[in-house]
């Protein structure tokens, strides 16, 4: 079964993503877990997401498309990258939710693809 | 506020103490738990104003009692229900008028709860539920699985406890064999409530508080306690006491005053509690009177070893390693086989102990991050720094706490300074 890990990241997260000093610490708690995410075999697809500064949203208002910098504000944290990982269930999905490198973690199950 | 917190308190105190013993009588946990549930409201409303009442308990049987006729007569059951609830009026009236004490119900509560019809999975949770009384948030979060998901399982066991009539008799209506079979699994689930809380930092409780907060450590210690009080001949539940408070005296010691954590071996003896030691090293030997030993009082029996250095200011891990041998031999569970490879490495060198952490089938330890943490340690004193750095990283990603996570973060920082 399929579960998405989708990976929230603080303000200060994602500033300790380029600031010399953090930097160092920051990667290598990430790369630790995605070592061990691995080495269990369970990685179906993983990606990082650049800041949500560099995104843009597309709305739908009315008939017209607005497009507008950045995700909506509405959260300090937002989302800094995914895990789709192959488990047994949502225990084993949540344990492994439970060990990554940030304060919060999404978990959903992945719909199965249509044949 | 602060009247709050009391009655929080007390109501805290009474509840698995009620809950059991309605249930035994009652026979419906569910029914239960609502009128329980509304007593405990009523005293919320009404104890701030009028203040505490002398039997707390007494008081709150009282209201769940006639929420329970309630219901009886609005489902039609009364004639049924008649004999019970007079003799919880009964009951309640003495202990308003007297010294007495609510029969205490708890063991006959735990031992329902490790019946062989409730699944073993679900046989913890439900103590945690009806005898500590937290609710299925709570339990969710100690055992990493979704609050709704939870709640529906914890719904359908207390479902099923209905539907098949799973027994409440009382401890003394039950014939020894069934009991001797039943408490193992009690004081597994006891155990697996203190490994749950093991973890939570010295203070924590504090913070917390109430039913929602942590000290699950504290409450399993309590757990072994009322065991102790109910089967005094049973060896096993005296070492899983002692188990549990030679893991608690160190407590203070497993996290220093920034909060890192701090392993065994590097723990300052000093921050131990010697009040729980000395009263785990009194129930061990109170134990060993019975000449019939267990995992639980193996395991406390390394405890007790480990907690010698505060005495002689060493460590004798020849001794731990022949205790762990037994234990495996008993009982080869993955942390057990992990202990003895670490109690091997101290006594006999690195590479005997790590002979025998790769002698655990691969597919075992996966994500058991245990292994690669001593993996970690193990290569590192064998200078293999390459293997080394592999074993602390997989340890790294598999920890979930973020002290312990620290810890290797920094034994892996000292590895790269070397060559």
């Amino acid at each position: 079964m399929n579960y998405t890990l989708m990976f929230y990241e603080s303000q200060e997260d994602f500033a300790a993503r380029t600031d010399p000093e953090r930097q160092e610490a920051y990667l290598a708690g990430w790369t630790h877990y995605v070592h061990a995410l691995r080495e269990a075999g369970i990685v179906v697809f993983g990606s990082g997401l650049y800041a949500p500064e560099t995104a843009a949203t597309v709305k739908r208002r009315g008939g017209d498309m607005v497009v507008q910098d950045g995700p909506f504000p509405e959260t300090k944290e937002q989302l800094g990258g995914i895990f789709v990982i192959d488990v047994p269930d949502m225990d084993a999905a949540l344990e492994w939710a439970a060990r990554g490198p940030v304060d919060t973690v999404e978990v959903r199950q992945n719909i199965p693809a249509l044949k | 506020m602060e009247s709050h917190r009391i009655v929080e308190q007390t109501a805290r105190e009474a509840y698995g103490r009620l809950l059991s013993y309605l249930t035994v009588h009652w026979r419906n946990p569910q029914d239960v738990e609502d009128a329980l549930g509304d007593a405990f409201l009523s005293a919320l409303e009404a104890w701030p104003m009028t203040g505490i009442p002398d039997k707390p308990e007494a008081w709150l049987l009282t209201i769940a009692r006639r929420r329970l006729i309630d219901r009886a007569r609005r489902s039609r059951v009364s004639a049924e229900a008649l004999p019970t609830l007079l003799a919880m009026a009964e009951d309640a009236r003495l202990l308003n008028a007297s010294g007495a004490e609510l029969p205490d119900e708890r063991l006959a509560m735990m031992l329902l709860c490790a019946h062989p019809a409730i699944d073993p999975a679900m046989r913890t949770p439900l103590m945690l539920q009806t005898v500590l009384g937290l609710d299925a948030a709570r339990i969710a979060s100690a055992f990493i699985v979704k609050p709704a998901t939870m709640s529906q399982r914890l719904t359908r066991v207390r479902a099923k406890i209905r539907a098949e009539r799973l027994t409440f008799e009382s401890a003394d209506a039950m014939d020894t064999a069934e009991i001797t079979a039943r408490l193992d699994s009690v004081l597994e689930a006891v155990y697996a409530v203190y490994g749950t809380g093991w973890g939570e930092a010295a203070g924590n409780e504090a913070t917390g508080g109430g039913l929602a907060g942590g000290g699950l450590a504290k409450e399993a210690v309590e757990l072994g306690r009322l065991l102790l009080r109910f089967v005094p001949g049973e060896p096993e539940a005296y070492g899983l006491l002692a188990l549990m408070l030679h893991c608690e005296a160190r407590r203070e010691a497993r996290h220093d005053g920034e909060g890192n954590y701090v392993p065994l071996a590097e723990q300052d003896c000093a921050r131990w509690d010697r009040g729980m030691i000395a009263e785990a090293e009194r129930l061990l030997h109170a134990a060993s009177q019975a000449g019939r030993i267990g995992r639980y009082q193996l395991m406390a029996a390394i405890q007790s070893v480990h907690a010698q250095r505060l005495w002689t200011g060493r460590t004798e891990w020849d001794a731990l390693a022949q205790l762990y041998e037994g234990l495996v031999r008993m009982q080869p569970t993955l942390g057990a086989c992990v202990s003895r490879a670490a109690a091997v490495a101290e006594a006999y060198g690195a590479d005997r102990g790590m002979d025998l952490l790769a002698s655990i089938p691969a597919e075992n330890v996966v994500s058991y991050q245990p292994y690669w943490a001593l993996a970690g340690h193990l290569y590192k004193r064998m200078h293999r720094h390459d293997e080394a750095r592999s074993a602390y990283g997989r340890a790294i990603g598999l920890s979930a706490d973020g002290s312990v996570r620290r810890f290797l973060s920094r034994q892996l920082a000292e590895l790269s300074k070397l060559p």
